[in-house]
């Protein structure tokens, strides 16, 4: 295992080439559409950053499509029907879909291995459905042409200009998305490197014995899962201001596994291993569409060979001092 | 001595069979307490009935005067009633001092966003925290593998490693489910010791054991269930000269009474 050290480092760098060298080479080279890719992989890092966190429980996630479904639809409606900051609709996105997390969590949190699984993968279906069904949610047409995200002014001092008047709102959003994860990774660091975190491992190894320590394990897990709910909620009321829409298919099932892949690509013992898996995964999709056909083919034969050759994800690949400590 | 646990009328069925049947006895602050008996007597459900990792199907557990018996396991460890397992029951991947470390979370003051936060009074319990778990596992020899992953351990240190994550709870009575299985002559008179020490810190200890010189060695007192009722109970020297449980013993060609 990499040392703590050796993992900041790298985040930090990682930060500050994200902030500067990557927004000023592609827009130096006019790529809008790599600014939007980018922005799509920070948005889908922190959804799977969410999923990260159930699996440090011991539950392995394939629902959260469901979570940032839900958060794509608050924001839509608080902003374009009820006309709140699209900025106020993030944190309230994120805790809407923590709610949900913590009703639907208590019973289906005491199901362990693939019980579990199973009926997450069931709840983006349901919430597709829901979407569907819900006149608030508009259907089958979904909620488009949502409003650019307002100013941010405190006393009179303009911090966020309003996204409307910009001449290259893709690049402020590039901006939004990067930002938020980088935060959501350094938070999600804390929580793990803090009491919370050994507590999280402690449940995944053996919940009886955590229990019999006096831990009461049904209340750790439903945080987890809903603090991994809130993270989906987050990125799917971002993805809706990006996109300017949100619809049923917005986050499909495929959008689950997707997250879930993430986590184990970059390392279920790396905080930061869904970024390198988010980054991986999709960059590789892209570059395989020159296959064409066989795209789907030989990025599954790709996906299998890496998880039987690199168990514990792209990060463990990274040499670390001897004796180091995780 | 006063009893701090007593179990009263304990029954517990599953689907028809009957696997406590109407067992009442009580334990004394301070002593040392073994529940022996053929295999499939009852001695594992009893335990987790005390535990409360079962519910009983009629009866009660007594804690301090308080019925502990269909409330949460977490909230009777919290009362002061732990269990360990058999076996090799630890946090595999945490480090030994971690596996210690982290048990010490009922006697936290400070809430979970405390520890997020590391607010002073986090900081204060996780500096109490690793104090504790210092003098634990100076106890129990196992300093020197603090930073070892406790899933490395050898057997022997394993089984104190599980007395260690009881202890850090800071329990006033520690059920200890078959301390000495799958123990040599030597490991097992060293975890006797280990085992009195428990005792000597002031904690009330009651075991489910089959090793008989070991539980003969050990307990101030002996309970004795066979087909899942209670049927003797006194000291070493009175069970062994007992005749019905000598009949117990010889019927079940489980393993002989005596030293």
């Amino acid at each position: 295992m990499m040392s703590d050290r050796l993992q900041i480092i790298g985040y930090a760098v990682f930060a500050v080439v994200m902030l500067t060298v990557v927004p000023f080479f592609t827009v130096l080279a006019g790529r809008n559409d790599y600014l939007y890719t980018f922005t799509l992989i920070a948005l889908l890092s922190i959804a799977s950053a969410g999923v990260w966190i159930t699996f440090a429980i011991g539950r392995i996630n394939i629902g959260q499509s469901a979570y940032a479904l839900v958060g794509g639809y608050v924001s839509a409606i608080l902003v374009a029907t009820y006309g709140v900051s699209f900025w106020l609709s993030i944190p309230l996105a994120g805790l809407f879909a923590a709610c949900i997390a913590v009703v639907i969590g208590l019973p289906i949190l005491r199901l362990r291995g693939v019980y579990f699984s199973m009926v997450t993968l069931v709840s983006t279906e349901v919430a597709r459905l829901s979407a569907l069904a819900l006149p608030i949610t508009k259907g089958a047409k979904g909620m488009v042409n949502l409003p650019m995200p307002g100013p941010i002014a405190i006393g009179g001092i303009t911090l966020v200009p309003d996204f409307a008047t910009l001449e290259n709102p893709r690049i402020a959003f590039y901006y939004v998305a990067i930002i938020l994860m980088l935060i959501t990774f350094l938070l999600v660091w804390r929580l793990m490197r803090s009491r919370i975190g050994q507590l999280f491992v402690a449940l995944q190894q053996n919940e009886d014995l955590a229990q019999s320590a006096g831990i009461d394990i049904a209340r750790l897990r439903v945080i987890a899962y809903a603090i991994s709910s809130f993270l989906g909620g987050v990125a799917g009321a971002v993805f809706s201001a990006v996109s300017q829409s949100v619809y049923p298919s917005s986050f499909t099932t495929q959008d689950s596994i997707n997250f879930m892949l993430n986590c184990f690509l970059g390392g279920l013992g790396y905080v930061f291993g869904p970024i390198v898996g988010t980054f991986v995964l999709r960059f590789g999709w892209d570059l395989l569409f020159q296959a064409q056909r066989f795209q789907l083919l030989i990025y599954a034969a790709i996906l299998i060979g890496l998880m039987l050759v690199l168990p514990n994800g792209l990060l463990s690949l990274i040499p670390s001092r001897k004796g180091a400590k995780r | 001595m006063a009893p701090i646990l007593t179990v009263t009328n304990l029954t517990k069925k599953f689907s028809g069979l009957v696997a406590v049947n109407d067992v009442s006895f009580s334990l004394n602050q301070g002593e040392i307490l073994a529940v022996i008996g053929p295999n499939g007597a009852g001695k594992s459900t009893l335990f987790k009935l005390i535990s409360s990792f079962l519910r009983p199907t009629t009866g009660k557990v007594t804690f301090e005067g308080e019925t502990i018996s269909g409330r949460a396991p977490h909230a009777v460890a919290r009362k002061g009633v732990v269990r360990t397992f058999q076996e090799a029951t630890i946090f595999k991947a945490l480090s030994v001092r971690d596996n210690v470390l982290v048990a010490h979370h009922l006697r936290s003051r400070a809430g979970l966003a405390g520890f997020f936060l590391g607010t002073t009074r986090a900081r204060a319990d996780e500096a109490e925290f690793a104090r504790s778990t210092d003098d634990i596992l100076g106890f129990l020899g196992l300093k020197d593998l603090a930073d070892a992953e406790a899933g490395s351990l050898p057997q022997g240190h394993l089984r104190a490693l599980g007395i260690a994550i009881g202890l850090a709870t800071n329990p006033k009575v520690l059920l200890l489910d078959e301390p000495f299985a799958g123990m040599n002559h030597d490991e097992t008179m060293r975890a006797v010791q280990l085992v009195k020490g428990v005792r000597d810190r002031g904690v009330t200890v009651m075991l489910v054991e089959h090793d008989m010189p070991a539980v003969m060695k050990i307990s101030d007192r002996i309970v004795v269930l066979n087909f899942g009722q209670k049927i003797a109970e006194g000291t070493p020297s009175e069970i062994q000269r007992n005749q019905a449980v000598i009949d117990a013993y010889l019927g079940s060609e489980d393993e002989s009474i005596g030293i």
